[in-house]
């Protein structure tokens, strides 16, 4: 075979390579580590919440375990990993051979690993223990090293996530080929497109919030200290202004991930795609008018809880719209029940709960009930395991072959979902009641009266863990002994399935071109030159390696 | 295939390097006007802290605070509303290809923003309070200072956009990102001032 394009080398993922597939690859790496190391601080905690005591781990220890499980999850894994697909598919989808600016984006992710490094190392001088809040005065008075750890970590990521943001706005909207309209584009990018202006308005306002933080912790202001005249309220807005976006800038690419699955392995056009295109800027917008709802027990007044219950409820409209189009897109189709759909079907019904515990806790009345309880606990892990997480594992089995080259083993994705989709409910569903009948979260100990259901959701969450062995197992086989995948396996529309799996260096052999819309799939439709149908001509070129 | 087609994927590869050559578009205001619109928000992140306590605390500023001395601020809101006019020449200058002109006007801002660092610097070293004297000084030096720190940014900015154009042919009427960004920067900088100025020091 003759080589007409330079090869890939397996040392470029070790090297500051401006690729964009390089960087999604390295990121995604990154962020599946950090999930582990996240899990396994989440299964030291339900050992010691298998029984009432603090018999496995201290109480301080258990405090470090929760603030840096939760802010690893986020910080270090599902921000990163939605980035991860941000960057390998963004160009792809739209036609471009790189992001706006590559070495931006190498810089970018560069940051991660040793901005993720210095936060573990907290662990050596007293991890952070006031939550992935942080709230003052709480977290001026548990341990000042590593809080300010955790503050500068913190301001690090957010700085990477700025920079992946401008990135992406810039690609999006200035990089596309000339035959791509806005309204032709793939939904992900739209997806992104909404997250990346949330990134860019809110996280700095976190920063800010931090900035001020740590002048209290070092230098003995008292901005958030009501001992020194401070008002702890002013950082809780500042801090839920960027964290209530931030929840969408977690859950908004795995939006558009699912309204990329669940159309092809349907065979059936998405359904409403202006609606979906349009809800991610409502929800975007929306999302920015919300926070307070975090506050309804902070003394916030009685007229400013309505504004924020109102709002928090109407978000569920736009929300409510993508849910029915995913459905509304699945009914009637030919689905292809493999591992990537089943993550797909698996999103739907466990972000469905959430999002309905959701508009449970934004009723100020309920949430005053329970505020701090595991009932938001079990809210939340629905909507970023069950939503994020899911959706994560919908897009890894769904561009694997693009990734890699290999097809999956279809057995292993479909025991690793049987096996995640049980343990996880097994691990969250048992919260609603404990949180209802008023257990706390963020403390070791707990009344004996829980123990039973507390049992029961350790033993799910062990079986969450086991279930990432399959996983495991199937993409380190896959990747060395998977059956070659051909260039289009899914016979999918959007662009990134035009060229090579894995796509050569260059992105595509010439500029790609556009025969149909993003969705067109199904028996009658027509490719855009209306010469024949798009289900025959995909089926012409599935074949193609 | 023959060995044109090697040459032209390099050609496409090196051309991923971004800029705006090899006929590319060039994106790069683009995004320096995104992260404008982010750096703006820490600001409105501390001016609404700022005014979160003004409305909130009982008095404010808070008793036994010292009265802000004007002299000094208004002076240096003047050299910097200035500086943005005569920055401005300098762009005007290398659009008719007048590098000389350019170096001339940005080397003026750059001694501007110099002297209005100096002037806080003077203002911070005469103040009858610290940083932690009491909400306000807290505040204050907040967020001056981190204003402060963007000035000291656009200043490096502007001595690199000089040391550059110092090479033939770096800068030109056809070619000037770098002209445009450090200066775009400088406005905004400026208005942020503006803004600052009448929180902090007027209201
Ligand atoms: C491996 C499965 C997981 C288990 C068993 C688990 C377990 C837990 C438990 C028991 C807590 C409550 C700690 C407490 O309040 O005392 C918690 C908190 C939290 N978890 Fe998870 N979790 C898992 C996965 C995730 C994922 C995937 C995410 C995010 C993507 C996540 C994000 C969080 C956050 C943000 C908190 C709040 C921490 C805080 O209160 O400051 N978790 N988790
Ligand atoms: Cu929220």
């Amino acid at each position: 075979m003759e080589q007409v394009h330079p090869q890939r080398k397996w040392q470029d993922y070790f090297s500051f390579s401006t690729d964009h597939k390089v960087i999604g690859v390295q990121y995604l790496v990154t962020a599946f580590f950090f999930y582990f190391v996240g899990g396994a601080l989440a299964e030291a905690m339900r050992v010691e919440l298998s029984t009432p005591d603090p018999d496995f781990v201290q109480p301080e220890f258990y405090n470090q375990l929760m603030t840096m499980h939760g802010s690893i999850m986020l910080f270090l894994w599902i921000l990163p990993a939605g980035a991860a697909f941000a960057n390998y598919l963004i160009p792809l989808m739209i036609g471009a051979e790189d992001m706006a600016f590559p070495r931006l984006n190498a810089v970018a992710f560069w940051i991660i690993p040793p901005g993720g490094i210095f936060f573990l190392s907290s662990f050596f001088v007293g991890a952070p223990q006031a939550g992935w809040t942080s709230y003052p005065p709480l977290s001026l008075v548990s341990g000042q090293w590593g809080e300010e750890i955790w503050i500068l970590s913190v301001l690090l990521l957010g700085t990477s996530s700025i920079l992946g943001a401008i990135n992406f706005v810039t690609t999006i909207l200035r990089m596309r080929i000339p035959d791509m309209d806005i309204h032709s584009m793939p939904l992900f990018c739209w997806s992104m497109l909404a997250t990346s202006a949330l990134i860019l308005l809110g996280t700095p306002v976190l920063a800010a919030a931090l900035i001020l933080l740590s002048f209290d912790l070092i230098a003995g202001t008292a901005f958030f200290n009501p001992a020194g005249g401070g008002d702890p309220i002013v950082y809780q807005h500042m801090f839920w202004f960027y964290s209530h976006p931030a929840v969408y800038i977690m859950v908004l690419p795995f939006f558009g991930v699912i309204s990329e699955v669940l159309p092809v392995h349907a065979r059936k056009p998405i359904f409403g795609y202006r609606a979906i295109a349009y809800s991610s800027l409502a929800i975007s917008f929306l999302g920015l008018i919300v926070w307070a709802h975090h506050m309804f027990t902070s003394g916030t007044p009685g007229w400013l809880r309505m504004f924020f219950m109102a709002t928090t409820m109407i978000i569920a409209v736009p929300t409510g719209i993508k849910v029915f189009s995913w459905c509304a897109t699945l009914w009637g189709g030919k689905l292809n029940l493999n591992s990537a759909l089943l993550f797909g079907i698996g999103f739907l019904s466990s972000f469905l709960i959430g999002g309905l515990s959701g508009v449970m806790v934004a009723s100020v009345p309920f949430d005053i009930h329970v505020h701090d309880t595991y009932f938001v606990v079990a809210h939340f892990h629905y909507v970023l395991f069950g939503g994020a997480v899911f959706g994560l594992f919908a897009a890894v089995y769904h561009w694997f072959p693009k990734m890699s080259g290999k097809m999956v083993n279809e057995t292993l994705g479909r025991i690793h979902f049987v096996m995640t989709f049980i343990g996880f409910n097994l691990t969250f569903l048992p919260m609603h009641p404990l949180g209802l009948q008023g257990m706390n979260r963020r403390i070791a100990l707990y009344d004996p009266k829980f123990q039973a259901l507390n049992e029961l959701v350790s033993i799910g969450s062990y079986l969450l863990a086991l279930s990432t062995f399959p996983f495991i197992i199937n993409i380190v086989w896959s990747v060395f002994k998977g059956k070659p995948a051909p260039r289009n396996p899914w016979r999918a529309l959007t662009l990134e399935w035009q060229t090579a799996s894995p796509p050569i260096i260059e992105n595509f052999e010439e500029e790609p071109v556009l025969w149909a819309g993003p969705y067109d799939y199904g028996i009658d439709t027509e490719s855009i030159d209306g010469d024949e149908e798009v289900e025959d001509m995909l089926a012409e070129v599935a074949g193609n390696t | 295939m023959q060995s044109s087609a090697v040459n032209e994927s390099q050609l496409v590869i090196d051309s991923h390097q971004e800029s705006g050559h090899h006929g590319h578009p060039d994106h790069r205001m683009f995004g320096v006007i995104l992260f404008l619109i982010a750096d703006s928000m820490t600001f409105i992140g501390f001016f609404a802290a700022f005014l979160i306590y003004r409305a909130i605390m009982p008095e404010w500023p808070p008793e036994g605070t010292p009265e802000l001395e004007l002299l000094v601020p208004i002076i240096n809101t003047s050299i910097l509303v200035t500086s943005s006019f005569v920055m401005h020449k300098g762009q005007v200058a290398l659009k008719n290809n007048d590098i000389q002109g350019l170096q001339k006007w940005f080397a003026i801002t750059a001694a501007m923003g110099v002297a209005f660092l100096a002037g806080q610097g003077y203002e911070y070293f005469h103040a009858e309070m610290g940083l932690t004297t009491n909400l306000f000084s807290s505040c204050f030096f907040a967020v001056t200072g981190f204003h402060g720190l963007h000035v000291t940014v656009g200043v490096l900015l502007i001595l690199s956009v000089l040391w550059r154009s110092r090479t033939e042919g770096h800068y030109s009427s056809t070619s000037h990102f770098g002209v445009e960004a450090a200066e775009i920067y400088w406005h905004f900088v400026d208005v942020i001032w503006l803004i600052l100025f009448v929180l902090v020091y007027l209201l």
